[in-house]
């Protein structure tokens, strides 16, 4: 019995760890569902295409060269090293060491090997990003909304990924030693062609010992990864998931097409002309216009918030955070999160009913002040590497603070005005309309 | 003279145009805009172009209403101007403004207003490949010549080759911002934002937009809208830089190489 206690440890951590994650998962779906309703299900061979090339290829990425190669790097990296993981994950299950080397032969240990310059290349890739956040101090990582936990959720993960590497390459670094000391218990198998620098740190502990080294690496290894996927639900990473569905559903329309309301249709026509009468049961204008909380945006919306990587390109292209005003569409993203958790904490105290708490995301969140000075330039939607909308989330939120407040600048007041009166933004008379033609 | 003539006029004398042009309120009623309204007038009148505009029967498109968050209004604009281009039974609109372009090709159908709609630039080239529209290089042979993408014709309509064709059958030197294309800046009129003040900042847009232009060195600034050539000219005065460098509509710069 004794001698499956490991394998019985690791079966709870893995179970408990799986059963965190797929609760967070959970939780995640619910508050993205709070959202309005949007029919993103047609063109699905071109959402495929368009998520297979901006997800998985990353196509948007490398617009910034630099940090595009970079970050190409880590998510290779990543991704090839979680085959390596599904192994690990048998060899705690069954006890047994390296269980596909004997099935796939020399191919096994080239794939070790690319393993291992994956995880050195991510070393690297890592120190660079290190770097880009703390030395050189990159404009856009360090705005006002970045201050407290989001730059320290950026340097965590990247410090994860520093000591998940270097637990990887000593565990095998022992193992590579082990095999020969111990071959009954390490079968050999792997190349190990970055590990090898790091073996000579080894030479001269006891078999014992090195057995224990190799099992602890093991051990803190595997319990890291488990941390880091549960790590994930409260960081910005959320997107190496959520960047896939993100951009399955995003928008396919020209960027300068917003949301045409079709439901106040009738009520307009029948506005404009009293003789209009609205067909029976056709009278759909909504309890509300426009959104001033996570409840009146749509799921997409919301799902781009949870997706939002905070890594600002949006911020460092917007004209008008470039010109010093308030406005940073990551700020947007980030506070529409920041609500929608705040809301799905409620939810969760309360046993899955909303309990008002007299917040919102406007004002509480988001100023008018900020949606004011948005130009509606799409800068940012097309900078966004995972087709992040914020432009759309601005756009409610003007339109809620018109509609159901009457809330616009005075001067956009009077250019409305003008539109009612005389079919122009200035005061021009429509009659004159044709002046030019004969000055 | 220009010859305007008026759909309604047409209709009277049982005529059809081929096009539509939306002139646009800019277009219509700004004194700089005006100029880019009949230098493109001009050359649908060289080209022989049948044309017609509303004049009194058009109205706002209700762009700037809905960006600043009226649906309302947007859609009261909407459905006047759908029930007046439908009644003439209207299919092709060309505008020299792409805050129209954009409400009329994207936000209109939805309302029941289906049009092919054209921004001038693509009008032109399409002229140009036809060989109706022909460019005399010489006056601008040897110019420095910086294309400013307007967002709601580039970004928003991924409109970018156009207006460069046009531009480089000037004979000119094209030369290319730092944002250009689908990374252009705003020149901060869109949104609504030409109709009120910026909010605290440490600049205005058009300044940053302005020294980005200024830094190719260009003796021309092309704009390809009414709105966009409004804040590039102010950035040029606030930059004293009117003796050097001059804002002009891709439609002006093409009238004036034809001596129209
Ligand atoms: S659309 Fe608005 S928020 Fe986005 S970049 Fe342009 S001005 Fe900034
Ligand atoms: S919205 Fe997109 S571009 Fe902006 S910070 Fe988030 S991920 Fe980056």
């Amino acid at each position: 019995m004794i001698e499956y206690l490991p394998n019985i440890l690791f079966f709870i951590l893995l179970l408990t760890s799986s059963c965190l994650f797929f609760r967070n998962l959970n939780r995640i779906r619910r508050n993205i569902f709070l959202g309005k309703d949007l029919d993103r299900n047609d063109q699905r061979s071109l959402r495929w295409k368009n998520m297979i090339r901006v997800a998985l290829g990353q196509s948007k990425m490398v617009s910034r060269p630099i940090a595009g190669t970079l970050h190409v790097i880590v998510y290779v990296g990543f991704i090839l090293i979680n085959i390596e993981l599904l192994e690990i994950i048998l060899d705690g299950l069954t006890g047994k060491h390296r269980l596909f080397a004997p099935y796939l032969g020399s191919i096994y240990s080239f794939l070790i090997a690319v393993f291992e310059v994956l995880a050195f290349l991510v070393l690297v890739a890592v120190f660079f990003f290190w770097t880009r956040r703390n030395v050189l101090k990159i404009k856009r990582f360090l705005k006002d909304e970045m201050k407290g936990w989001p730059k320290l959720d950026a340097d965590i993960i990247l410090y994860f990924e520093v000591v998940l590497m270097l637990l990887f390459l000593s565990m095998n670094a022992t193992d590579s030693i082990l095999q020969d000391l111990d071959p009954t218990n390490y079968i050999k198998a792997g190349s190990f062609p970055i590990s090898q620098f790091i073996a000579p740190l080894f030479e001269g502990i006891s078999i014992e010992n090195l057995r224990i080294l190799e099992r602890s690496f093991w051990w803190i290894h595997i319990s890291g990864i488990f941390i880091f996927m549960n790590y994930l639900y409260y960081s910005k990473h959320l997107h190496i998931l959520l960047a896939f569905p993100n951009t399955f559903y995003a928008n396919l329309n020209s960027k300068g097409k917003f949301k045409v309301d079709v439901n106040i249709k009738n009520e307009v026509q029948s506005m404009m002309d009293p003789s209009f009468l609205i067909p029976e049961g056709k009278n759909t204008v909504p309890d509300k216009f426009g959104a001033s909380d996570v409840f009146d945006l749509n799921w997409v919306q919301l799902m781009n918030a949870y997706s939002c990587t905070e890594c600002g390109r949006c911020t460092s292209v917007c004209p008008a955070n470039i010109t010093g005003k308030k406005l940073s569409p990551r700020k947007i993203m980030m506070d529409t999160r920041d609500r929608l958790e705040e809301v799905g904490e409620n939810l969760n105290s309360n046993k899955g009913v909303f309990k008002l708490d007299q917040k919102q995301l406007l004002n509480d969140y988001v100023s008018p002040e900020e949606l004011w000075a948005c130009t509606s330039c799409n800068a940012c939607v097309e900078a966004c590497p995972i087709e992040i909308d914020p432009l759309s989330i601005i756009m409610d939120m003007r339109q809620y603070l018109v509609m159901e407040q009457s809330a616009a600048p005075a001067e956009l007041n009077s250019m409305m005005g003008n539109i009612e009166n005389n079919g122009a933004p200035w005061p021009f008379s429509n009659q004159d309309r044709l002046q030019w033609a004969d000055e | 003279m220009l010859n305007v003539p008026t759909l309604a006029k047409l209709q009277a004398e049982g005529k059809k145009p081929n096009v539509v042009f939306w002139v646009g309120c800019a277009g219509s009623f700004d004194d700089r805009a005006k100029k880019i309204t009949k230098a493109f007038v001009k050359i649908l009148n060289q080209t022989g172009t049948s044309f017609a505009v509303l004049g009194a029967e058009e109205t706002c498109t209700g762009d700037p209403a809905k960006r600043a968050g009226n649906e309302f209004l947007f859609q009261m604009q909407a459905l006047q101007n759908i029930t007046t281009l439908n009644s003439y039974d209207v299919t092709k609109i060309v505008t020299t403004c792409p805050h129209c372009f954009n409400t009329l090709k994207n936000e209109y159908p939805e309302l029941g207003g289906n049009y092919n709609v054209m921004h001038h630039t693509q009008f032109l080239k399409q002229l140009l490949k036809e060989e109706t529209l022909t460019i005399e290089g010489g006056k601008f042979k040897g110019k420095r010549i910086t294309f400013h993408d307007p967002c709601y014709l580039g970004r928003a309509n991924n409109v970018y080759e156009a207006p460069r064709e046009l531009i480089q059958k000037l004979d000119a030197e094209l030369v290319e911002m730092k944002s250009c294309k689908s990374k252009g800046l705003c020149c901060g009129a869109g949104g609504a934002q030409m109709f009120k003040d910026a909010e605290a900042g440490d600049k205005e847009v058009n300044i940053e937009r302005t020294e980005e232009a200024l830094k190719t060195k260009p003796d021309i600034i092309a704009a390809a809208c009414p709105f966009c050539n409004t804040m590039m000219t102010d950035g040029i005065k606030n930059k004293a830089q009117e003796g050097n460098t001059q804002v002009m509509d891709v439609a002006e710069l093409i009238a004036t190489a034809n001596d129209l």
